[in-house]
């Protein structure tokens, strides 16, 4: 009795978790399927069964229509996802180390301040933004993004990466202390491999958030150095269809970021201090 | 080889007011194994890791071989510690955190690679040599930390519990292993434990620690049979010392109810010239006997060890009841509910009320 009934439950719950995912996957799905579909067939009855066609990813990536072209798109994205990235992990964990390992004078002020830049609303921030770039000279670059977008994940950075500090074992890195090993060795041979997972997860994040900026990209980068969700958004035309054009597109700028996560995903697995100590 | 010494060194954790070390003098000679011993939070810990580099010396200084270290950080003490947890690399094999230290010292890999092969050799590491930590056992890690500080052929070792993470019986198997290492390697050890059987059985002299204050520092026998106060008297020992309140000083000696107790001379002649008033006495299980005559009471629990037994005898005293424990050896006939009669036949210690030994 009491068996079946545990089966039962876990069976409707089971049950339950698919209908969730299903819930949260179908419109992926329908976009993803929607990039296959002549535009006829996207805006007419929704149909699962069709003849599938590349002939949209083809136009949206090689028209030339408007002025931002994917590839130059693409490659913009990278630069200011990449770049931003970088330079975010650089600067959070010399400032993880010194808020959680060992800890600066007043280091919960320190950290309420990072968290505290994030409390303005971007858009009340954007005229003097604009303002600062065009007099630097740097509307329509790349490089207004990246640094934008380094100021935009560095906050959250720096609080994800403290937390993983704050578990690294304090013995362990006493233990490094007594072997000899300098700061840096310490760092490096110690510390960095063990929260390899959470650095791993923070530039996730990190990338996720660049990638898909919107808002600063089409205030202060509208034209060249522009970047793919603005390169979305130029396939919505005033004339015609473009529902299947636009799945496609959005199903181009979607994978880089699965890859990304499929890639963190491998390393966040790994167990964070298994077997460091007891 | 190397000599260590503190000198009044204190440790003041910020935040507190009471030190949790306090102006430790210790001596200890090159070669030697002193175990710090004392109940928890004692200082203990703290007193290692001032030693180590770890924590801050507020007052006074520690000297390694005649060089005041007090503020020399732990990368250049030339030391070796064995944590409680081991605090092995976690993301190194037993090799690479065998050798990390000699990697740090800019070693070259021939080199090191024969040394951490030798010194898993001792250890019975061999097999264990590419394995993670997290794929060894306890007592494995156990060794792989040992192992980590004897590669280094450092000036000291420092280990602070080291076995107190093995179950019983690995824990008395590893501490004479980790005794007779010690002294094949002649390297001068400070051992911190909280455990005084592990302090008697493997220190050459062992400091008594009580918050943050040193009590005593001895070799184990003298510990045992001159504590110089009532807590290294009741801390040592096991089972502990019966420790009895009594009306004594003056001309006629101790006497528990009827039973007049044996005293060594100095310890009666200090007696003789004090005042008359209530001191603490101190008297070993073992120097108390069941015997046809003496103090009578009534057996509450008998433990039999096998080669001994420890009887706990209820008895009469200033109008209450009072509990000796009482050794026997071997099996005793004894029951609980049985009426004896418990007399003394050692030495017995006598507190002040400051607690201070009488007699030297
Ligand atoms: N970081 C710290 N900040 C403030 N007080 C501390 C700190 N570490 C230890 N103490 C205090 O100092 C005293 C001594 O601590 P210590 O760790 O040296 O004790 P111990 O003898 O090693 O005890 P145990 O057997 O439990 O390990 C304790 O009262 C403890 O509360
Ligand atoms: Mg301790």
């Amino acid at each position: 009795m009491e068996v079946g009934k545990k089966r039962a439950v876990s069976f409707l719950l089971g049950l339950l978790s698919w209908g969730v995912a299903l819930v949260f996957f179908f419109p992926i799905f329908w976009m993803v399927l929607n990039g296959f579909k002549e535009e006829i067939d996207a805006n007419t009855d929704p149909k699962l069964v069709f003849d599938p066609t590349f002939d949209r990813f083809d136009e949206v990536t090689s028209q030339t229509q408007g002025l931002l072209g994917f590839r130059e798109a693409f490659m913009n994205s990278v630069w200011a996802v990449s770049i931003s990235t970088i330079l975010v992990l650089v600067l959070a964990v010399p400032a993880a180390y010194a808020l959680a390992i060992r800890p600066v004078a007043k280091w919960r002020d320190v950290l309420f301040f990072f968290i505290s830049t994030k409390f303005l609303p971007v858009v009340a921030a954007i005229l003097p933004l604009w303002i600062i770039a065009r007099e630097l000279d740097l509307l329509n670059t790349r490089l207004v993004l990246i640094i934008l977008y380094t100021a935009m994940n560095l906050p959250l950075a720096v609080w994800m990466l403290r937390s993983f500090f704050s578990e690294v074992p304090k013995e362990l890195i006493e233990a490094a202390q007594i072997d000899g090993a300098k700061l840096r060795g310490q760092i490096t041979s110690v510390i960095l491999p063990i929260v390899a997972p959470g650095l791993a997860a923070t530039a996730l994040l990190c990338v996720i958030f660049a990638w898909n900026e919107f808002f600063l990209a089409v205030q202060l980068n509208p034209v060249d150095g522009s970047t793919i969700p603005i390169w979305v958004t130029s396939n919505v035309s005033t004339r015609g269809n473009f529902l299947a054009k636009l799945s496609a597109a959005s199903t181009l700028a979607t994978l880089p970021v699965v890859l990304a996560g499929w890639l963190a995903q491998k390393r966040m697995i790994r167990g964070l201090s298994m077997g460091a100590i007891k | 080889m190397a000599e260590v010494r503190y000198e009044n060194a204190s440790r003041i954790y910020p935040g507190t007011d009471i030190p949790a070390v306090e102006s430790l003098n210790l001596d200890i000679p090159d070669g030697e194994l002193l175990v710090l011993v004392g109940p928890s939070g004692s200082g203990k810990s703290t007193a290692l890791r001032m030693l180590a580099g770890l924590e801050f010396v507020d007052e006074g200084s520690v000297y390694i071989n005649s060089e005041d270290v007090t503020l020399t950080p732990p990368q250049d003490r030339d030391i070796a510690m064995v944590f409680q947890n081991y605090a092995l690399y976690p993301n190194m094999t037993v090799q690479a955190n065998m050798g990390f230290a000699l990697k740090q010292q800019g070693v070259a890999k021939p080199e090191r690679a024969e040394r951490v092969q030798e010194a898993a050799r001792i250890l019975d590491l061999e097999p264990y040599l590419d394995r993670k930590p997290k794929n060894l056992s306890g007592g494995q890690r156990q060794r792989v930390a040992m192992g980590r500080a004897i590669v280094r052929r450092p000036q000291v070792f420092l280990m602070d519990e080291p076995l107190s993470n093995l179950d019983a019986k690995l824990r008395v198997q590893t501490r004479t292993e980790l005794a007779d290492l010690q002294a094949r390697l002649g390297v001068t050890t400070v051992y911190v434990t909280h455990d005084q059987v592990e302090a008697m059985t493997m220190g050459h002299r062992v400091a008594v620690l009580k918050d943050g204050i040193l009590q005593q520092v001895d070799r184990p026998r003298t510990l045992y049979s001159r504590p110089v106060n009532l807590f290294v008297a009741g801390f040592i020992g096991s089972p502990a010392m019966n420790l009895v309140e009594a009306e004594a000083g003056g001309p006629d000696g101790v006497r528990l109810g009827t039973l007049a107790l044996p005293l060594d001379e100095q310890v009666a002649h200090e007696l003789a010239a004090r005042e008359p008033g209530t001191y603490t006495l101190g008297v070993r299980p073992e120097h108390l006997q069941l015997a046809s005559e003496g103090i009578a009471g009534e057996v509450t629990v008998v433990e039999e060890l096998g080669s001994e037994s420890y009887v706990h005898v209820a008895v009469e005293h200033q109008g209450g009841s009072l509990l000796l424990v009482v050794r026997a050896e071997g099996e005793t006939m004894t029951q609980r509910g049985d009426n004896v009669q418990v007399s003394c036949r050692g030495p017995v210690h006598v507190f002040a009320s400051n607690g201070e030994r009488i007699g030297a």
